[in-house]
């Protein structure tokens, strides 16, 4: 690896293990503190490595240069007598022989901690998904704003305020306790899920950044699935889900980044790896009485890594999405829905159901009812897709709409 | 936005269908209540399985189910969200019950507890 590859990976792989550690001893409310050691320590090895070469393991150099800054920092500050020497009273309260335990076992321990402190009902979703790509994902601020569309004072501002309002509500890096886990455990399974959706359907132009997003919430849930603690059936749900999704990375863009819709994908470029760990963590997640709507997201999902059009696939998404949306209510899982219905139960049946829906300020609405009177009605499907255009916000959204006008007139 | 009982009303629960027609009327019930869902208009349902069911008389006497004494039985019901009885008796058009002659479904008003009920 080149030094200019190795630095930023380097970077996304160290700096959540040595910022979850130190916030775990230092305390949550130190956690600016916790990202200026590690972030300087980083600045050493920039300043350092060109020099004097790159050491034989520089991971285990990181680490140790992040612990003898942390030891600097405990020394000096007077965090040191108020906060940790209160804690350790039965033992030696001498700076240089804290242990700062960077082992495997607490940075994985750290880091599922520091995913429920981030995950805290006090702050908003918003606030939680950028935490997390900061703390956990190890995003610098630029990347955070590039991901989730915005500038970088947006962020800043942000995770200030999240970080000022972890500290006042007092939050601690532990696991909930077993009566708590299950309400936590959702929130923050709803964060992973959102933060891998920011991936997956992201407007930005920059691919390798939403793919790298949505592998970092695989790996989050991973975090998840591989504690006893927290390794729930709907945990293997949303880990299916995402393996499924993810295995369309490469057939999902075409080579100037544009989107490339489902039915238009060459199957051969899906992932037939990621597929079999769908399925996998899908079979892991039937156990238990409850179905989630991850668990029917991931069945939805299951069969859409089967191309070829039959009635059982079909069949299944309606009654998947039927089941879905019994559960929880989304315009966009309505709108599927219909879809499903068209393919299941035919596109008369399905256009009656579609005008009952009510989302006339949506333009996958219109985009949907173009779809469904396509074969039917060419100047239908024309009017359609062109109030779907009007309303259509994105470019993206509407390149695709327009490609479909265009092929209407072409067939 | 009110909530309203839709309660289906078989004319005789002990008719015997074939399990194809079962499977029928299943996916019909099931996508039946998905439209209603798809709207956002779904609260929740249950089917009353007459299977294993009970009557107790005023007497204290129980007798299995509730077959051949009483012209009609309750097969389950759904509660959907709506503005108005009418607009709840329009779902109601919809459930494959009223495909079984003489069935029915009854719409009723859920009271709410704010006291104006």
């Amino acid at each position: 690896m080149k030094q200019q590859e190795l630095i930023p990976h380097l970077f996304r792989t160290e700096f959540r293990k040595i910022t979850s550690v130190l916030c775990k001893l230092l305390g949550l409310a130190q956690m600016e503190i916790a990202e200026d050691i590690a972030g300087e320590t980083f600045l050493l090895a920039l300043e350092t490595w060109p020099y004097k070469g790159i050491p034989e393991n520089p991971a285990a150099w990181l680490h140790a240069v992040a612990k003898n800054k942390a030891k600097n920092y405990i020394a000096r500050s007077n965090v040191f007598n108020t906060k940790i020497a209160a804690e350790l009273k039965h033992t030696t309260p001498c700076a240089q022989e804290i242990d700062i335990d960077l082992s495997e076992k607490n940075i994985k321990d750290s880091q599922l901690q520091m995913m429920f402190a981030i995950c805290h009902p006090s702050i908003s979703t918003e606030a939680q998904i950028g935490l997390s790509l900061r703390i956990l994902c190890g995003f610098g601020i630029e990347e955070i704003a590039n991901a989730l569309l915005t500038n970088k004072e947006t962020i800043n501002k942000r995770l200030f305020r999240a970080k000022e309002k972890l500290r006042s509500e007092n939050v601690k890096m532990e696991l909930p306790g077993d009566t708590e886990i299950d309400k936590k455990l959702e929130t923050v399974l709803l964060t992973l899920y959102l933060l891998f959706n920011e991936g997956y359907y992201s407007e930005s132009s920059d691919n390798v950044l939403h793919e790298d997003l949505c592998m970092e919430a695989i790996w989050l849930t991973s975090l998840l699935a591989e504690n006893e603690k927290t390794n729930q059936p709907q945990v293997y749900a949303l880990l299916s889900l995402m393996c499924f999704h993810a295995s369309r990375f490469a057939a999902r863009r075409d080579k100037n980044g544009e989107l490339i819709l489902y039915q238009d994908q060459d199957e051969t470029l899906w992932n037939e790896e990621l597929i079999a760990k769908g399925m996998y963590f899908l079979n892991m997640a039937s156990t238990g009485h409850v179905i989630s709507k991850y668990h029917l997201e991931a069945a939805i999902a299951y069969w859409h890594t089967k191309k070829e059009d039959t009635r059982e696939k079909w069949e299944n998404i309606l009654q998947l999405f039927n089941q879905l949306l019994r559960i929880e209510y989304s315009p966009i899982a309505a709108l599927n829905r219909t879809y499903a219905l068209a393919k299941a139960n035919g596109v008369a049946e399905a256009i009656v159901e579609a005008e009952k829906l009510n989302l006339a300020d949506n333009h996958f609405y219109f985009t949907l009812l173009g779809e469904l009177y396509k074969d039917l009605d060419s100047n239908k499907a024309k009017q359609n897709f062109e109030k779907a255009l009007i309303l259509a916000k994105t470019p993206t959204d509407k390149q695709t709409i327009q490609k479909k006008i265009g092929a209407l007139s072409a067939g | 936005m009110n909530e309203y009982m839709l309660i289906f009303r078989h004319e005789d629960g002990n008719r015997v269908a074939s399990p194809q027609q079962i499977q029928a009327w299943m996916k019909q019930t099931m996508d039946w209540i998905g439209g209603i869902a798809a709207q956002n208009k779904f609260v929740q349902g249950n089917g009353l399985p007459f299977d294993d069911a009970r009557v107790v008389q005023h007497d204290g006497v129980v007798t299995n189910g509730p077959f051949g004494e009483i012209k009609e039985t309750i097969g389950g019901y759904i509660i959907v969200k709506a503005d108005s009885a009418d607009e709840a008796a329009e779902f109601a058009k919809g459930c494959p019950v009223l495909q079984g002659d003489g069935n029915t479904v009854e719409v009723r008003k859920i009271a709410k507890a704010d006291g104006v009920h």
